[in-house]
């Protein structure tokens, strides 16, 4: 199928995505079309980035931990390595490996469709990706080296001469790195809303999709609808630096003397990062509740628990989104009637959020449970997502929030319910699809011994930062030497932490071992070796082919959650077989067959 | 007069089964329903820069500069306000309707109407861009500068240039997509496959890059 670059016409016929097979190393491997090869470039890509933004967090660590003994971070390029890891983590690994990994992976196989919608735009997406990559290090190599002005880039202190490590080409070259990533992920974003709404297999209605699916197409929708204020916020401040314009610059006196700045306002920048970045954080969760949730009711042979209700809280947190960004901005001195309306909004969050969760505990109770490493990845997702979900009830409430603002209780939220969590959902899937993916089976010791590790481990390092906020530890500082109101207590916390910090560090270690070593010496695996329903498991090779299906689309006859069906000769039946006792007698949207 | 409670519900079912049934949510192109969720998502990008328009503006200090007396041109003597952007304004929406015959003519498979309608549409679009280019020329000569301006806050010039460049970057687009697709069309490209779907996707573009003039004009030269 043809496309221009810009994506727009495509003139080819309608439902016919079946291309010639490549043949060459290029065509197959590099600027591959394939929606499996796209993800394994995006998966390999954003888990290398990460390995970075993991590296910058020991260093921080050591030196939190150590202040004064260690010489791996000095006080004026500290920031640099806690702004580069945030972006890192947030942006290049969690939102590029959800989508751009899994979505590319699982959409086209879930739904039953041979490619995605428009397969070219789906490889520049990825090129663009790496391209957004390559500008992020490029910070590191310019004068100043990278932005150190917080993951949030606030103005004015992120672009101001002098006012943070790297405001001058560090910020720029990330500002460009982002844009490009917008663009990357608009692209990206496009092709799996209309892979979703369009290629879905005969049969195969809105009702029958596996939750995975609906957690991806639910972020991409976000990504596509919050990006661009990121992208707009970012021309700005480019502007602002590069171009001399006063967006977000009011009137500085620095160092004694005036710069040319004058009515600018900073607090429009806060308005439109928050508006994407508050989506952002469910642009990372959504496909990992998706992907948590398909893991629990399979390895629970039970259906999922309210699929309906599921569904509708997914798209409840996606639409409630928007409507919450400025609860980050509670003490920019906003009308206290809107800080009042945010924080409504905020705690409404919780209601589809604790409706999942039950829907959860309640697919595992009574369920005949198969303890495997996925599962274990999976029912850790749980237990990370309340754990730092709850305390979002905290920090939602105006009153509550304004004192732990900036200290470590807040960094113990956002690390527990946004990244530890979205970290244990993606470990979940990657184990959970590495027989389909690669046609092996990793090695299940290791996969607990690495799960175990990182499960305790990320406890031990997130949850005493609760009490450290609470006793006032500010976020941010190179050291906490001069804050006197902190206990000693503390600093003997700081450096437990820092230990299991290392030591998680080296579970990861096990996990890259385990997969290398599977990938080359697993054991072959058979087609459904976790005998699930979905359709991604019953393609007729493993791993799955160009073109996915052989010669015939598959046909989609139930849901994707008939496990333990009474009266059924298996305890699980899969979406295509037709006829037989169904958990779900009706569909809910009609079938034009 | 009250509908029975259960036909009202029954009804909202129906609505609902349509739209999650299987296959295919809209019953139109892969494409077109792409471009429709790609305009969904860049009208979130002018929503942003309108905001941010009408944020800065809010927030600056000095006085805003009276976009009458700013954008007026000299014609014998007389002063008249906004007289080239309203020219640019006319020709932009007349292009809307060029347009639309263009996808009419394309829908109908009139291969020589489809290709002059379309490439008269990108022809006003080139004398669109042709007008901002004179008045950003006109605007710079009198001293506008990103930073700086001699009328008032300097955020007016600030996003006047990024507000009117993002536009005229979405029309330039649109001019060489046109241009592209009328040359095609006229070559019989499209006649051949029997399908003037590109004229209909470039038709949506075009509309939308309309239909944020719309917005960004009075906005920014009325208000």
């Amino acid at each position: 199928m043809q496309e221009h670059a810009a994506g727009l016409p495509e003139t080819h016929g309608h439902e016919e995505t079946h291309q010639h097979e490549p043949t060459g190393f290029w065509t197959k491997y590099i600027f591959s079309q394939d929606h499996k090869v796209i993800a394994m470039q995006y998966t390999i890509t954003a888990l290398l980035v990460g390995v970075v933004g993991m590296v910058f967090s020991w260093l921080m660590r050591l030196q939190l931990a150590f202040p004064g003994q260690l010489s791996l971070i000095q006080p004026d390029n500290y920031l640099q390595f806690m702004t580069q890891h945030g972006m890192i983590m947030v942006i290049y690994l969690l939102t590029a490996f959800l989508l751009g990994g899994f979505g590319n992976y699982l959409i086209p196989l879930m739904i039953g469709a041979r490619d995605m919608a428009f397969p070219f735009l789906n490889m520049m997406s990825y090129w663009t990706y790496f391209v957004s990559v390559i500008l992020l290090f490029a910070a590191f190599i310019v004068p100043g080296g990278p932005s150190g002005g917080g993951w949030t880039i606030y103005p004015p202190q992120s672009i101001l001469p002098g006012a943070s490590p790297g405001s001058e080409w560090g910020i720029r070259l990330l500002l460009m790195s982002l844009a490009v990533f917008v663009a990357s992920g608009t692209m990206g974003g496009l092709n799996y809303v209309t892979t979703v709404l369009q290629l879905r297999a005969k049969g195969m209605t809105l009702m029958y999709l596996p939750l995975s699916v609906w957690g991806i197409f639910v972020a991409s929708v976000l990504a596509l609808l919050a990006f661009p204020a990121l992208f707009v916020g970012g021309v700005m401040l480019l502007l602002d630096s590069l171009a001399g314009t006063s967006f977000f610059i009011p009137l500085v006196n620095q160092f004694g003397r005036q710069l040319g700045h004058e009515g600018g306002n900073p607090i429009l920048f806060q308005h439109l990062f928050w508006y994407f970045g508050h989506p952002e954080v469910y642009i990372v969760i959504l496909p990992a509740m998706g992907v948590v949730s398909d893991i629990i009711a399979n390895f629970s042979r039970k259906p999922i628990f309210g699929y309906k209700a599921m569904v509708i809280s997914i798209l409840a947190i996606g639409g409630l989104s928007f409507l919450v960004w400025a609860h980050h901005m509670f003490v920019s001195g906003m009308n206290p009637y809107f800080a009042f309306w945010f924080a409504i909004a905020t705690l409404a969050v919780a209601i589809p959020s604790a409706v999942k969760t039950y829907n959860w505990m309640l697919t595992l109770w009574g369920g005949n449970l198969w303890f495997t490493t996925p599962m274990l990845y999976a029912i850790g997702f749980v237990s990370t997502f309340v754990a730092g979900g709850l305390t979002g009830l905290y920090l939602g409430n105006t009153a509550v929030d304004v004192p732990l603002t900036d200290t470590y209780f807040v960094v113990a939220h956002f690390h527990l319910v946004m990244g530890v969590s979205a970290i244990l959902g993606i470990f979940a899937g990657i184990y959970y699809w590495f027989p389909k993916a690669i046609g092996r089976m990793y090695n299940e010791t290791l996969g607990k011994l690495h799960f175990w590790v990182t499960f305790v481990g990320t406890y031990a390092i997130f949850f005493p930062m609760y009490w450290l906020g609470a006793a006032g530890m500010p976020r941010r500082y190179y050291t906490n030497e001069a804050v006197t109101q902190l206990p000693p207590s503390s600093h003997e916390l700081n450096i437990f932490i820092t230990i299991a910090a290392l030591t998680v560090g080296a579970a990861q270690l096990v996990f890259a071992f385990n997969l290398v070593w599977s990938i080359f010496k697993g054991k072959k695996a058979e087609g459904n070796p976790w005998k699930a329903t979905s359709l991604e498991w019953q393609t007729p090779q493993t791993p799955p082919v160009h073109g996915n299906w052989g010669p015939t689309e598959p046909v989609v006859y139930r849901w994707a959650y008939d496990y333990s069906v009474p009266g059924a000769s298996q305890d699980f039946t899969p979406q295509n077989v037709a006829g037989g006792p169904a958990q779900k007698a009706k569909a809910s949207g009609k079938t034009k067959h | 007069m009250e509908q029975p409670q259960q036909e009202r519900s029954g009804s909202l079912r129906r609505l609902v089964a349509d739209w999650a049934s299987d296959r295919e949510t809209f019953r139109v192109r892969w494409s077109k329903a792409m471009m429709w969720i790609f305009l969904l998502g860049d009208s979130f990008v002018f929503g942003s820069f309108l905001s941010a328009y009408a944020a800065t503006r809010i927030a600056a200090t000095a006085p805003w500069p009276n976009t009458g007396e700013v954008f007026a041109l000299h014609v014998g003597g007389a002063e008249i306000p906004l007289l080239l952007v309203a020219i640019m304004t006319l020709i932009l929406l007349s292009s809307g309707a060029t347009m639309t015959l263009a996808v009419i003519y394309g829908l109908r498979h009139d291969q020589k109407r489809a290709a002059m309608w379309t490439g008269l549409t990108a022809l006003l679009g080139a004398i669109f861009v042709s007008l901002q280019a004179v008045e950003w020329t006109n605007l710079i000569r009198e001293g506008a500068r990103p930073w700086t301006n001699p009328w008032g806050a300097p955020q007016f010039g600030a996003n006047f240039f990024m507000l009117t460049g993002f536009h005229g970057m979405h029309v330039t687009i649109g001019v060489l997509l046109l241009s592209i697709i009328a040359l095609r069309t006229s070559r019989g490209v499209y006649e051949q496959k029997r399908d003037y779907l590109s004229v209909e996707l470039v038709g949506l573009y075009w509309g939308f890059v309309d239909l944020v003039w719309v917005f960004l004009f009075p906005f920014f030269y009325l208000f």
